[in-house]
């Protein structure tokens, strides 16, 4: 069935299909429409879950936990200052094996206080061991709730779904909502491999001594390198039985292209519009859109990106007396593998647009330079 | 509710035969809590009345019902007196450990 939806129902349409048995969430600014709609889902018995209200992002984790370790498909929504309440927990769920679907709604950090978009809220996570999707579409957004339950619960590895403020959050466009027949063939219900029961009592999460802890990361990161491929396997499992493509990245006119654009989210479509746009002025311009940043996809960043003569990634993220976040992963995901140069742009902080004309700067700096400079590119800074 | 036997503890050579989570490795049965105690509780059994309140307070679950009547398992009773306090009759008493 198609629909006009918005970005943050298509996370509650995506964890409706997936079934999901238990939600918890804070129900207050920066939560958004998502768990809205879920709790109405959950009252009209549209939805059999259990819909749990708590007074903070940290405790909707906390609930998430007991939930999933209970054997419960679980899902929460989130966004900014409340992914970072949230930050101790998700190490909790990673670290405990849970595998809970997270949607957060990408809004920058405050101060200034900001309802807008940009990434730095979710990449501050970008080290605690969950999978990480960035949506640029809210067709993608949908389908990868259902997927992103598909990954985490075969390998125990918790996972969020990423998508930018206003430009997807709050806005509508036409998504075609599966079929729930159809959604449950490709999703069967979680089989926890392990979970809290009274008929093998155990503490989950105790004191483990250093005897132990090494080896607990190890099989993490061990399960975490299967994730490439089953994200690359499931895709094509959805393609088959949606007909849309989800995989680690999505690659626009990269085959011939000398210049290729590093972009995530919903700035990943509009560089396709600039791609087009200089490929008509006859410039071979392509776009690489990263969907996948963690597990970091790097054989296929490598495949593409290593044809191309200059490489530009555009960040909506800072790392201070840094660089830009996606621009330190490719340049580590090429070093010794590909000398082709890395330029890297900083844009669209707290919700500034990033337009053609942002495109269009950044080709022109590009195409100008034969290295990249250490001093990071501002694109769209009032000077 | 009868008592458990704990599962032999798992030596851990290798990652391979670790679990996925940290879970096994604090496998509460193994945690004999009964040396932490200073206090032990004794029941008198002639003023009990059988109302389970103490099996049901107990937060170490070390109270087992056998015989409908409870129970201390002392491998993991820490002495709390939490069924003590809670005891309705009070044939429940802390009596100090020796030394």
């Amino acid at each position: 069935m198609r629909k006009v939806i918005m970005g943050n129902h298509a996370l509650s349409y995506g964890a409706m299909l997936s079934r999901v048995q238990v939600i918890a969430a804070y129900p207050i600014t920066p939560q958004t429409q998502v768990v809205e709609l879920l709790s109405e889902m959950c009252a009209d018995k549209v939805l059999d879950a259990q819909f749990i209200k708590v007074e903070s992002e940290h405790s909707a984790m906390a609930a998430c936990l007991g939930a999933s370790l209970a054997g419960a498909r679980t899902f929460t929504a989130t966004s900014a200052q409340g992914l970072a309440l949230m930050h101790e927990l998700l190490h909790w769920a990673s670290g405990g094996r849970l595998p809970v679907v997270l949607g957060n709604i990408n809004r920058a950090m405050a101060p200034g206080w900001s309802i807008w978009s940009d990434q730095n809220d979710s990449l501050s996570q970008r080290d605690t061991g969950w999978v990480q999707f960035y949506c640029g579409s809210n067709q993608e957004v949908l389908d990868s709730v259902i997927q992103a339950f598909k990954v985490a619960e075969k390998l125990h590895i918790p996972a969020m779904i990423i998508l930018d403020a206003f430009s997807l959050s709050h806005t509508y466009e036409v998504v075609e909502v599966p079929e729930q027949e159809k959604v449950d063939e490709y999703l069967p219900p979680f089989q926890p491999k392990f979970r809290l029961t009274p008929d093998d009592p155990h503490a989950f999460g105790g004191l483990t001594s250093p005897d132990h802890y090494l080896e607990l990361r190890y099989k993490l990161q061990k399960d975490m390198e299967k994730a490439p491929a089953l994200i690359e396997e499931t895709g094509q499992e959805f393609q088959e039985l949606f007909g849309r493509k989800l995989g680690l990245v999505d690659p626009y006119q990269c085959d011939d292209a000398e210049i290729i654009l590093v972009t995530s989210g919903t700035a990943g479509y509009t560089a396709c519009v600039a791609v087009d746009h200089f490929r008509q002025q006859g410039l071979k311009v392509g776009n690489l859109r990263i969907r996948t940043f963690r597990p970091f996809p790097f054989e296929i960043v490598r495949d593409i990106l290593s044809q191309a003569k200059k490489v530009a990634v555009v960040d909506r993220n800072i790392s201070y007396g840094h660089h830009g976040i996606f621009y330190q992963e490719i340049k580590s995901a090429l070093y010794g593998h590909s000398p082709v140069p890395v330029f890297g742009y900083i844009t669209g902080l707290g919700g500034r647009d990033i337009t053609l004309d942002t495109f269009r700067q950044i080709i022109e700096e590009t195409q100008k330079n034969d290295a990249p400079s250490e001093r990071i590119s501002w694109i769209g800074v009032k000077k | 509710m009868k008592k458990q036997e704990p599962t032999p503890k798992i030596d851990f050579k290798s990652e391979k035969d670790m679990p996925l989570a940290p879970y096994s490795l604090g496998l509460m049965l193994h945690n004999f809590t009964g040396a932490w105690r200073n206090i032990r509780p004794e029941i008198n059994l002639k003023e009990c009345i059988q109302c389970g309140i103490c099996w049901k307070f107990c937060p170490d679950t070390a109270i087992y019902i056998e015989n409908e009547y409870p129970v201390i398992d002392y491998t993991y009773c820490k002495g709390c007196g939490l069924c003590a306090e809670e005891c309705p009759t009070k044939c429940i008493t802390m009596v100090e450990e020796e030394k």
